[in-house]
């Protein structure tokens, strides 16, 4: 098999969608004749027309209020937020609306859009271009939030997440897009939403990350292997909302330690939720306190220092190491 | 019963000085031999910086900067109408507008090589920082010019730029409905350059101009060509003339083209071609401001080559200024996050600064 970047993935994910469901539409600003800032909707336009293929005025409320229109009328809208620091102007679209329309319908009106937003640091970019925030979207009751971190499950997520029912916010981290290839099998059953994916099976700590971290998680393993002769379990999320309570909870519990490494800021995170999920279901099964690797709660900062504030892989090193040895 | 017309409306557009460099006396702004040099020299200075900049950026000693070229006349004539207590609230392409309102180079240098440092104007405390987020600038101008009429300011106004892909943002019509109903002092100078990244103007809006949407809000709106640095300044003087006269806000549309790539992280030719671009050429803001200087008989060879040789210098010196400058602190993005102190961020701090010191030179992964 050939292997490909994580762009390419989505690229042929969406090439393929369109070809065999002509419900599928895709609309943003950019996407059309430029291909979209990072080219994952690249030769779409060529291919389907402007019909099916809109490049949008500058208003990501309309973006997803249209979007949200087209759904209810049975249309599968897959919309793009050019980077997820414009996203927060369809905010209450997404709140107000696409997230309840099911519940204030009595199941009568569903939305099944999916919203891309390239996300995450790393990439030396200006100011609004490296934030995490998938928690602005997990705090939100009726929508999925699906984060990639792999070429090999990029594809496969982002056709699950049309596919659904309800309304997904699907987060590609950016720093992933192209800095490496993998062979992928767009038909891998590994990868569902609402399901965790167990990388590497260990029985010494489990370690739980997503999205770009995945890679420095990888890295950090390797970094510690010789000295601690650990055989970790590594957790790659996948689905922040709805998250997969059960695939955690039976690796902690065989485990007995966590360690949980996320890119965005500290306080209110989804580490601080598997945590919590942790101790109500796993907690007499602890060996030692869950370690979280995370950003700082400050504004992110520009790129001069962002290196310095994301978590690194030997911190990410560390914190395996400590909790082990707890 | 028959239809009935109830209100009429036309848009004008403003030229003085055209193409060739030739002036209409009847329309030519009051302006003294030395504002008019420093208009030159702001618009020269931009211009020159802008390439420079694009030239670091290409040589990796720069991050991604949003490039300025054929816009000079839009973003600096402005300027020059307005006082050093007005305010003026931008976007993120209006680098000679900037150098005009006291930033300096080399803080601008630092913020696009990604040291928040560098957003701060030391020199003028009424220039917000950039603005990214299309049109969430506008509103704030509002507040602003609502403010200052509250503390008794009696004739500050406010300038607020943007792009014409702005103005498909809620916030942009939002904030000229408010500014109609608050009366807010407000000066709106839409930078329409044609293009928002790849998306040309009659994808973003069906209206013939930008100028009209004013007079849905009930407002006067005028648009200016964008590249003759007169009629941008006559537009903008009247506009705030009014506004100090507490008759309310303006729209002016400047028409100008963005010469070259929305940021360095674009690539034009994409979706547009080299004939639409090299037809703005001929329309260059800078080639008929110096033909009209030297027409007037108070610009020549020499004084260009001066002008030249002094923004150079003036550039070579901001650029040594900015790679000789020590690093900043690492943990200043903990100072600013509240203006009280937390005991958590400090003990984020304390966390930060142990792992620093543990790990000596931070792994660059």
């Amino acid at each position: 098999m050939t292997k490909i970047n994580m762009v390419t993935a989505l690229n042929n994910t969406l090439h393929d969608i369109m070809s065999s469901d002509d419900t599928v539409v895709v609309m943003g600003e950019d996407v059309g004749v430029n291909g979209g800032v990072f080219r994952v909707t690249d030769g779409l336009f060529e291919k389907f027309g402007r019909k099916r293929v809109m490049d949008t005025p500058i208003a990501e409320s309309a973006i997803l209020g249209t979007a949200i229109g087209m759904a209810m009328a049975g249309l599968k809208p897959v919309v793009e937020m050019q980077f997820s620091g414009f996203s927060y102007l369809m905010m209450h679209q997404l709140e107000g609306n696409a997230s309840r329309m099911r519940t204030r319908s009595r199941g009568r009106f569903t939305v099944p859009l999916v919203v891309r937003m390239p996300y995450g640091g790393g990439v030396r970019a200006l100011e609004h271009h490296s934030e995490s925030k998938e928690v602005y979207w997990a705090h939100t009751a009726g929508v999925k939030v699906v984060i990639p971190s792999s070429p090999a499950n990029a594809g496969v997520l982002l056709k699950a997440a049309i596919e659904d029912p309800d309304p997904v916010v699907f987060m590609e981290p950016k720093r992933s897009y192209r800095s490496f290839k993998e062979a992928v099998d767009p038909a891998a059953a590994d990868f569902e939403i609402g399901k965790a994916h167990v990388v590497k099976q260990g029985k010494d700590i489990t370690i739980i990350s997503w999205g770009a971290m995945m890679r420095d998680t990888f890295k950090a393993v390797e970094a510690v292997k010789s000295e601690t002769k650990i055989e970790p379990e590594i957790i790659d999320l996948l689905t922040i909302s709805p998250m997969d309570a059960e695939t955690i909870v039976a690796s902690v519990k065989k485990t007995g330690r966590c360690v949980v490494v996320q890119e965005a800021q500290q306080s209110f995170g989804p580490a601080s939720e598997i945590i919590a999920l942790i101790n109500d279901q796993a907690l007499m099964y602890l060996e030692a306190p869950v370690r979280r690797v995370t950003m700082y709660d400050v504004v992110m900062p520009l790129f001069a220092r962002e290196q310095l504030y994301l978590p690194s892989v030997s911190d990410i090193s560390r914190a395996i190491v400590d909790t082990v040895n707890f | 019963m028959p239809l009935k017309t109830i209100d009429d409306f036309s848009i004008q557009q403003l030229h003085i000085l055209d193409e060739n460099g030739t002036v209409d006396t009847d329309l030519e702004p009051d302006l003294g031999e030395d504002e008019l040099k420093k208009l030159y020299q702001a618009m020269t200075l931009s211009r020159m910086a802008d390439a420079r900049m694009l030239n670091l950026q290409r040589q990796g000693r720069l991050g991604t900067i949003p490039v300025n070229k054929g816009q000079e006349a839009a973003f600096c004539a402005p300027i020059l109408a307005l006082r050093d207590t007005d305010w003026f609230v931008g976007s993120y392409r209006e680098l000679g507008a900037r150098l005009m309102r006291g930033e300096t180079l080399k803080n601008a240098l630092l913020l696009f090589n990604g040291w928040e440092e560098g957003s701060v104007n030391e020199n003028n405390d009424r220039t917000l920082p950039i603005s990214i987020v299309l049109a969430s600038q506008l509103p704030q101008a509002v507040g602003l010019a609502y403010a200052s009429r509250y503390k008794g300011e009696k004739d500050t106004v406010v300038l607020a730029m943007f792009g014409d892909g702005a103005t498909s943002e809620g916030d942009f019509h939002e904030a000229l409905n408010f500014a109609a109903v608050l009366n807010a002092p407000v000066i709106f100078l839409c930078q329409n350059n044609q293009y928002a990244i790849s998306t040309p103007l009659k994808i973003q809006t069906r209206s013939r101009t930008i100028a009209q949407k004013a007079i849905a809000y009930g407002i006067p709106g005028v648009q200016v060509d964008g590249n003759d640095a007169l009629a941008v300044y006559q537009a903008v003087r009247e506009a705030a003339d009014r506004a100090r006269a507490d008759e309310g806000p303006t729209l002016i549309e400047a028409m100008t083209f963005r010469m070259l790539m929305h940021t360095t992280a674009d690539d034009p030719s994409r979706y547009r071609s080299e004939d639409e671009v090299s037809a703005w050429e001929a329309k260059d803001p800078l080639i008929r401001f110096r033909k009209y200087l030297t027409d007037k008989g108070i610009w020549d060879e020499k004084s260009q080559d001066r002008l030249e040789a002094d923004c150079k210098q003036q550039i070579d010196d901001a650029v040594k200024a900015f790679e000789s400058q020590a690093p900043f602190a690492p943990d200043a993005p903990f100072d600013h996050v509240f203006g009280t102190r937390s005991d958590l961020i400090e003990s984020q701090r304390a966390h930060f600064k142990a792992r620093l010191e543990k790990e000596g030179a931070h792994d660059q992964n």
